[in-house]
């Protein structure tokens, strides 16, 4: 496994590169088929610049997401969009990285009220594929400067460039979280208490539901008394829906990383829709094992193998991930009409031998 | 500022031009009389003006394509205008450019409360887009000063922001899908009412291209349900240094206030005559405001005042009714307007780190006795957005290359400390032959390739962004 120990090393390597590279970030996340030569970033490691009172951190690709985390905690702040980690589904030891955070947009339950990992991501640095270093964005929350790549090197899968550094815009820690719980609601009243939730003007910072422990769970965050409000609020204007309790335990992790999910068998589909169409993504694809996130705008669905989800699914605008599993057709959704044309245009602009990650997203 | 030479092909085909255009679109759509273009020459960067060949306001995404056919076919330059509102010349036109107007494409086409997204026709204006959703206690959140006039095309081009994104984002955190057609009269979906959509996140890469990747016809856009009530404070100080101090205080201290504005002496006393908005008398001033319900408002002032406190304010003050809060936020907003009343000036909007805003704003004062100019400060504290307005007189000779100078020495001094040229009005042609001091040669050609991607014959507003040197060779080679 290459592994450079820095950016201009990277470059050089990557300039003389002769075939394909497949690469990693801690190998957390084994999406698609990875062909060529292993190049991982983990020698691209440290925080370079962590200002609480700007809320930006800016580190190396490499730099594992347990270190910025541990950063930002002893400073009361934290990343707004919740990284998940992805050891229980995809069965991966390891530790994650930033960059790979980055590479593959990872976002949790609070990406419903913060934004996707992309949204906080202000600033990369990158080496395309003809082994020029580019930069793009900074670390600055407001910036307009030329076209943003930031945003279109985040969930480019490393196709487009191999990060090198990036940069966050940070927000402040809470006091108290407490999540509001309705036990026994089927997946289409469950998806409608959490419309109704979301509707509200309660920030509602998570909002999922577990068919199988029969618990739909809506999260409030902040400082202890305004959680206390909005959480005896909330549970009266979803009282109509069912039985509901106040829960300071609630294991957002096990939601987050889809824990349900470990050890299982057949395939496992990570689903984006609008949210109010989760539950017929739940109806169309019957006897299946579900989790709803996002207000059930995520759904993740474990389906016999070789299950044709797309095709069931087909009636219905969103887009399939397949996380682990023989599947059916290709692992990430593919691109159509002018946007298949523009994707390929822009990897061939960025990367004319075509040798970073060739594989994946497509 | 330099424009390129006008192309005579096509200021010769005129008429075959406007034949064709009147072609596809209704007769009144397409305007081509010269005392009618000069309505187009300029937007809100009005030092610079220059009618364009014609103007065409199609009504829906098809006459749009329609006209972007007619044009890719001949080669004649689109200039894509919002409601001309750019104070950084996004919209300024060549003389050999037709002037796509999205200014009739003011429908909404769908509401959705239970997946809190609206979907309208580009043309329509950033506020009536809240209008289109408040009966049901819904708003559309970037709210740029021009609100009541700029389109949301425009706020798609330039990835705009405004005085409440510290919480809510600017406009690429808030938009979920677009309608574009491609220069060649490709219409193409991207992203939709869903959260994160397939692929390569071409949406984000469309949002503040300056119209120059495509023509955005309609958009879906995230709405969300209003806060239960909101609440600005006012704190005065004794100077520029120590406000700037406390706004980073305030942010370390885990309070994240919806905005967070800065105003200094000389924009205070102006729009004190102007909107009578009850600032008290003071160097610096800061407007912050907090949302939620009434005891959360009053928990979050509470720790404010505390940390305002130990910078020894000399004036502190919450809003006591809707009435003040409006007067408050209405003096804010017609900060630009109001300082335009008293003189001319060039407002820049360089961001810069937070941490740094007291050494900025003393540099820019050192700068300011060193040119003779004077300067305003007003801009978004919470996110080191900086709006400084540099007085001027544009009937003086030799007085706006002068501020353009001064300008120029702000936004390197901006980039210098790790911050900017341009936070949210966009690059246009004002802050062009400014992007060397931020990006070396590669990083502007990797974003040239982009362009190469989605226009490759250069005709979609080709002579904004990038310095003209740097374009040349791509845009002379559709010849």
């Amino acid at each position: 496994m290459i592994k450079p120990e820095s950016e201009v090393s990277l470059s050089n390597f990557i300039r003389e590169a002769e075939g394909s590279l497949r690469i990693l970030g801690g190998g957390t996340r084994p999406l698609g088929l990875g062909t060529g030569e292993a190049l991982t970033t983990s020698g691209l490691s440290g925080i370079s610049l962590y200002e609480p009172g700007a809320l930006t951190i800016v580190a190396g690709a490499g730099t594992p997401l347990v270190e910025i985390e541990a950063a930002l905690e002893a400073k009361n702040q934290r990343l707004p969009f919740e990284p998940m980690l992805g050891h229980a589904v995809f069965g991966t030891t390891g530790e994650s990285t930033i960059g790979g955070v980055v590479a593959a947009n990872v976002s949790g339950p609070r990406r419903i009220q913060a934004g996707a990992c992309r949204d906080s991501l202000i600033g990369v640095r990158f080496v395309d594929g003809r082994g020029d270093i580019v930069k793009n964005g900074g670390r600055v929350m407001k910036n307009v400067t030329g076209y943003d790549l930031v945003k279109l090197m985040c969930g480019a899968f490393g196709t487009l460039g191999v990060l090198s550094e990036v940069a966050f815009k940070v927000l402040p820690g809470v006091e108290a979280v407490m999540t509001v719980e309705i036990a026994g609601l089927d997946d289409n009243a469950a998806v409608t208490a959490m419309s109704a939730a979301l509707g509200s003007p309660f920030e509602v910072s998570g909002a999922a539901h577990d068919p199988d422990m029969g618990v739909t769970m809506l999260r409030i965050e902040g400082f202890m008394a305004s959680v206390a409000y909005r959480a005896a609020e909330l549970s009266k204007l979803l009282a109509s829906f069912g039985d509901v309790s106040l829960n300071e335990a609630t294991n957002w992790v096990a939601v987050r990383d889809a824990w349900k999910f470990i050890d299982g068998d057949g395939d496992l589909w990570r689903i984006s829709v609008k949210p109010s169409d989760g539950m017929r993504v739940g109806l169309a694809l019957g006897g299946a094992k579900l989790l709803y996130d996002w207000g059930g705008g995520l759904v993740w669905a474990e389906v016999a193998e070789g299950t044709d989800v797309r095709g069931a699914l087909v009636e219905i605008a969103g887009h399939c991930t397949l996380i682990r599993g023989i599947g059916s057709g290709p692992v990430f959704e593919p691109p159509t009409g002018a946007l298949a044309a523009v994707t390929d245009g822009l990897r061939k602009q960025f990367d004319p031998r075509g040798i970073l990650n060739p594989g994946l997203m497509r | 500022m330099q424009m390129p030479v006008p192309d005579f092909h096509i200021l010769n085909r005129k008429a075959e031009i406007v034949t064709r255009l009147q072609e596809v679109l209704p007769m009144d759509a397409v305007i081509h009389e010269p005392n009618e273009t000069r309505v187009y020459e300029c937007d809100a960067l009005t030092a610079y003006k220059c009618p364009p060949l014609a103007a065409v306001l199609p009504r829906n995404t098809q006459e749009v394509s329609a006209v972007l056919k007619v044009c890719y076919e001949i080669g004649v330059p689109v200039v894509p205008r919002g409601s001309g509102t750019s104070l950084a010349g996004g919209a300024l036109p060549t003389m050999d450019c037709v002037i796509l107007g999205v200014a009739r494409l003011n429908n909404v086409i769908e509401t959705n409360y239970a997946d809190r997204y609206i979907r309208v026709q580009s043309g329509r204006t950033n506020l009536s887009v809240t209008g289109a959703v408040e009966v049901e206690d819904f708003f559309y959140a970037p709210d740029p000063s021009s609100q009541l006039a700029c389109a949301i095309a425009g706020n798609i081009a330039m990835n705009s922001g405004g005085a409440h994104c510290l919480k809510y984002g600017v406009t690429t955190n808030n938009l979920l899908g677009v309608t574009m057609v491609m220069m060649d009269g490709t219409v193409t979906e991207v992203g939709g009412p869903y959260l994160d959509a397939g692929g390569l996140d071409l949406l984000g890469l469309i949002c503040g291209s300056e119209g120059q990747l495509g023509v955005v016809t309609e958009a879906t856009l995230r709405i969300l349900r209003k806060p239960e009530g909101a609440r600005p404070a006012l704190i005065g100080f004794a100077s520029n240094e120590v406000a700037g101090a406390c706004v980073s205080e305030i942010i370390k201290a885990g309070v994240l206030p919806v905005a967070i504005e800065f105003m200094d002496r000389r924009v205070l006393e102006v729009v004190e005559k102007h909107a009578k908005a009850g600032y008290p008398e003071c160097e610096a001033l800061l407007i912050i405001e907090v949302e939620g319900s009434e005891a959360e408002i009053d928990m979050q002032l509470g720790l404010i005042r505390q940390i305002a406190a130990t910078h020894h304010p000399v004036d502190f003050r919450e809003s006591k009714s809707e009435e003040e809060s409006a007067a408050i936020w209405l003096g804010r907003k017609s900060a630009f307007g109001a300082m335009g009343q008293i003189n001319d000036y060039m407002c820049l909007d360089g961001t810069i780190p937070v941490s740094e805003l007291s050494y900025v704003l003393k540099r820019i004062g050192e700068l300011s006795d060193q040119y003779g100019l004077g300067v305003g400060n007003v801009f978004h504290a919470g996110d080191g957005n900086m709006h400084p307005l540099i007085l001027f007189d544009a009937n003086k000779e030799g007085d706006l290359d002068l501020c353009e100078a001064m300008g120029a020495e702000i936004l390197k001094l901006c980039v210098e400390v790790g911050g900017c040229l341009t936070g949210e009005h966009g690059v246009g042609v004002e802050k062009r032959d400014l992007m060397y001091a931020q990006f070396d040669p590669i990083d502007m050609e990797a974003q040239l390739r982009v362009k190469d991607v989605f226009d490759p014959s250069w005709l979609l507003n080709p002579s904004k962004v990038f310095p003209l040197n740097v374009t040349e060779t791509r845009r002379s080679a559709r010849y």
